[in-house]
């Protein structure tokens, strides 16, 4: 049913702060901007938290792999992750 | 004389290989404390226990496929040099995702030393790596070092040295799923195939697993063999059909398992991993603070701009006194004739008029150089993304832009850090908007005379000016050069690091004895230029007889109307003998163009010295009017000469008309195409033109 897959369908853009989450995949046919995101550590199963936002709400700094990755909403949105 | 062995440093951005590369080497390459600071490979040869080393700076990478252009230099060099040993330097806080790029190394088959850097900020929050058990995993000596603090780096060199002597161990194999290995496998057999006895195994396994990568330089390096490029594109289906994942992402996943077990068997951490960066959350939570965050960032720049004025002020004086003296000294002891003029009304009014400037510029470079080795750079351009997303910039334009501040041609070489091929061209076009540290004396001297009480906070808006100057062009870029600029904000923010005294001083007396050199390279020759301009040609018809008229007068009985006479005589010879100069001449001829904008044929002979290089504009001031003995100096000399809306023309006029000389040609270079540098300068006098005249109309209501 697609209607039920798009509800449950969550991206790094809908973590809020008191979520703990894991990285699904990135959908994304830009495959330079795939594997820039992946050899950061965005790789599936990689556990990540919402850090901060910028003071208008974008960008937003994450926490993964033990490190700070500040990433634009726009770009959050391809990036599929299911909560723990 | 044996070759050098070629030693390369390689790490992920901001993991401390410049900082490595000079405590090594000696060197005084840039740092600061965001990534990409480097983006040049930079090499120097030492010698250890007898042993050449030529160590080479690689700029920093995360992965040695990656297709970005800001990695760009990174990966080529690692793709067509051969280095004979890797120095590969770890962020010891940030291990998760720096053994990444570990795990492509160890592949390569190359020696490799590793270096756990900064490794002081870990044992702070009371972490520990077993670096005897790290070492036998990853097939090389672990060496810990903290390159600020130049620890380590004995061991380091005996390591580099140790292994370079000693024989290639047994190499470490990264083992990856069944199907993966499979297809690895199948792939090295038809490279075996097709370069039979050539290949190596360990070569030939990385060579497949390159290609299943889809590392874009290995499979140009194979396009002849079409049969093998289409059975990597069969495996490749094959595993996604199975899978439902890219294969590199399937095996980006197997490298941070490998590097995720590998932490769990060496590394202790503490309750609280993050305890030693406690000092970063605090300060995030309030320099990131959501509504506190933006008014900082404009704080922090006001505070900085206000200081540069201000508390340059004072030195200045000293020096503006210790010229003054010799001035008088000169005036008093050499003989009269041309040389005299020329000492002090060429080179002593031009080289004095701009080395008063000395402190500000030294003061301005300490800020930059604690903004940008603090880390708070890098929040600027986080906080900054959204608001400049809107005039069609990238976050991280940011970095450049203040870079600008100092000079406009580091500022083009940093927009590298920027991946969008066409942002970067935009971004390369706005840099020299930015006001830098050449074009401040005109400021400080214009603010100082125009604006006495609220000089500070002109300056500070002329910065803004410039801000606001590049924020604009940005959005009529955006709109001429063809294409689309999408470019993703992806950016790590580095921990807060307090940099060292050495590295804040070094950087300011690196921009002191490069406004020296200034003074006295092209400014020196400039000044004597522009005097030779004004003083030649020597025998100029005057429209009257001046010389009679006033030797008639002199001989008239004493009184106030002879006096006046006099003055106003010798005043129009001298004004008449200035625009019959070579130099008035030149400026004449162009001041038409200026005329709207309320310029003088002086301010037009200023602004065209200018195109060499902005500091000179003051010194020509100060030659122009070092004739003028009747005023007390050259700011009361300028306000005398022009109406307060004139000089906010002028300022705006400076601060955005082309881009000097040095820079154009980096702007060239970058580019790849004079045509854009060309550009540059076009469009930049028409914007200066432009606003400079809004600037005139709107004083002239107001001021």
């Amino acid at each position: 049913m697609a209607s039920n897959e798009r509800v449950e369908r969550l991206t790094l853009a809908d973590l809020r702060p008191d979520q703990q989450a894991e990285i699904v995949r990135i959908e994304s046919q830009d495959a330079v901007f795939k594997r820039r995101l992946t050899s950061l550590g965005v790789v599936p199963g990689a556990p990540v938290v919402l850090d901060r936002s910028a003071p208008l709400g974008d960008p937003r700094i994450y926490t993964l792999m033990g490190s700070s990755l500040g990433l634009r909403n726009s770009e959050a949105r391809n990036i599929q992750i299911h909560l723990k | 004389m044996t070759s050098p062995v070629i030693v390369a440093l390689v790490g992920n951005p901001n993991a401390g290989a410049t900082t490595l590369f000079n405590a090594l080497t000696g060197a005084q390459e840039a740092v600061a404390n965001y990534p990409r600071v480097t983006t040049e490979i930079a090499s120097r040869d030492i010698v250890h226990r007898g042993i050449a080393l030529r160590i080479v700076d690689v700029p920093g990478i995360y992965s040695i496929s990656s297709q970005s252009p800001e990695e760009q230099a990174g990966c080529d060099y690692l793709h067509q040099q051969e280095p004979h040993l890797i120095v590969n330097i770890l962020d010891a806080g940030r291990l998760d995702r720096s053994l990444f790029l570990t795990t492509q190394l160890i592949e390569t088959g190359l020696k490799r030393v590793t270096v756990l850097n900064m490794v002081d900020e870990i044992e702070r929050s009371g972490t520990s790596i077993d670096t005897g058990m790290l070492a036998s995993a990853l097939g090389s000596p672990v060496v810990e070092t903290c390159g600020l603090r130049k620890k380590g780096i004995a061991e380091l060199l005996d390591a580099i040295v140790d292994s370079v002597q000693a024989p290639a161990g047994a190499p470490v194999r990264l083992h990856y799923d069944s199907h993966l290995e499979q297809s690895i496998v199948r792939i090295q057999d038809h490279l075996a195939r097709l370069h039979p006895r050539q290949m190596e195994p360990a070569h030939s396994r990385w060579l497949a697993i390159k290609l299943l990568e889809g590392d874009d330089r290995v499979i140009r390096a194979e396009s002849d063999h079409a049969p093998l490029l289409e059975a990597v594109q069969k495996e490749c289906a094959d595993l996604a059909h199975e899978h439902d994942e890219d294969t590199a992402t399937m095996l980006a996943a197997a490298r941070f398992a490998f590097s995720h077990g590998l932490l769990r068997e060496v590394r202790t951490q503490s309750s609280d991993p993050t305890a030693g960066f406690k000092l970063t959350r605090v300060l995030d939570d309030i320099f990131l603070n959501r509504s506190l965050g933006l008014p900082l960032l404009l704080g922090i720049l006001w505070v900085m701009f206000q200081t540069t004025f201000s508390l340059g002020a004072v030195p200045t004086e000293w020096i503006k006194s210790g010229v003054a003296v010799i001035t008088e000294y000169a005036t008093a002891t050499l003989p009269e004739g041309m040389v005299k003029d020329l000492l002090i009304n060429g080179v002593l009014a031009g080289v004095g008029g701009t080395i008063v400037f000395l402190p500000n510029i030294i003061i301005l470079f300490f800020f930059m150089a604690i903004l940008s080795g603090t880390g708070y750079l890098a929040r600027a351009s986080f906080l900054m993304d959204r608001l400049m997303h809107h005039f069609g910039l990238h976050g991280t334009t940011l970095i450049p832009m203040v870079a600008g501040f100092g000079c406009n041609v580091p500022a083009v070489m940093a927009t590298r850090i920027i991946t969008n091929k066409r942002a970067r061209l935009i971004a390369m076009l706005i840099a020299p908007f930015m006001n830098c540290s050449a074009r401040l004396p005109i400021f400080i001297l214009f603010a100082g005379a125009f604006f006495a009480d609220i000089a500070g906070t002109v300056v500070f808006a002329m910065y803004m000016a410039s801000i606001g100057a590049a924020m604009l062009s940005a959005v009529m870029l955006n709109r001429v050069i063809p294409g689309s600029g999408g470019d993703a904000f992806v950016m790590e923010l580095p921990p807060y690091r307090l940099p060292t005294l050495h590295s804040v001083l070094h950087h300011m007396w690196d921009s002191a004895q490069g406004f020296v050199a200034k003074v006295t390279g092209v400014i020196l020759v400039g000044s004597i230029v522009i005097w030779f301009l004004q003083e030649f040609p020597r025998d100029i018809a005057f429209s009257q007889d001046f010389d009679t008229a006033i030797a008639q007068l002199e001989e008239q009985p004493d009184s106030p109307e002879k006096d006046e006479s006099l003055h106003i005589l010798k005043a129009t010879q001298a004004q008449e003998k200035l625009e019959k100069s070579y130099l008035g001449r030149v400026a004449i001829t162009v001041s038409p163009v200026f005329q709207p904008l309320g310029f003088s044929w002086r301010d037009t002979a200023a602004i065209l010295t200018g195109f060499v290089a902005k500091e000179v504009v003051v010194a020509t001031y100060a030659v122009i009017y070092a004739q003028d003995k009747e005023s007390e100096g050259l700011s009361e000399t300028l306000r005398a000469a022009m109406p307060v809306s004139t000089a906010v023309a002028f300022m705006i006029f400076t601060l955005l008309y082309a881009p000097c000389l040095s820079t154009i040609a980096i702007i060239g270079r970058e580019s790849k195409s004079w045509g854009w540098a060309g550009f540059s300068v076009g469009y930049s006098l028409a914007f200066a033109w432009a606003l400079a005249m809004i600037a005139s109309r709107v004083g002239d209501l107001f001021l």
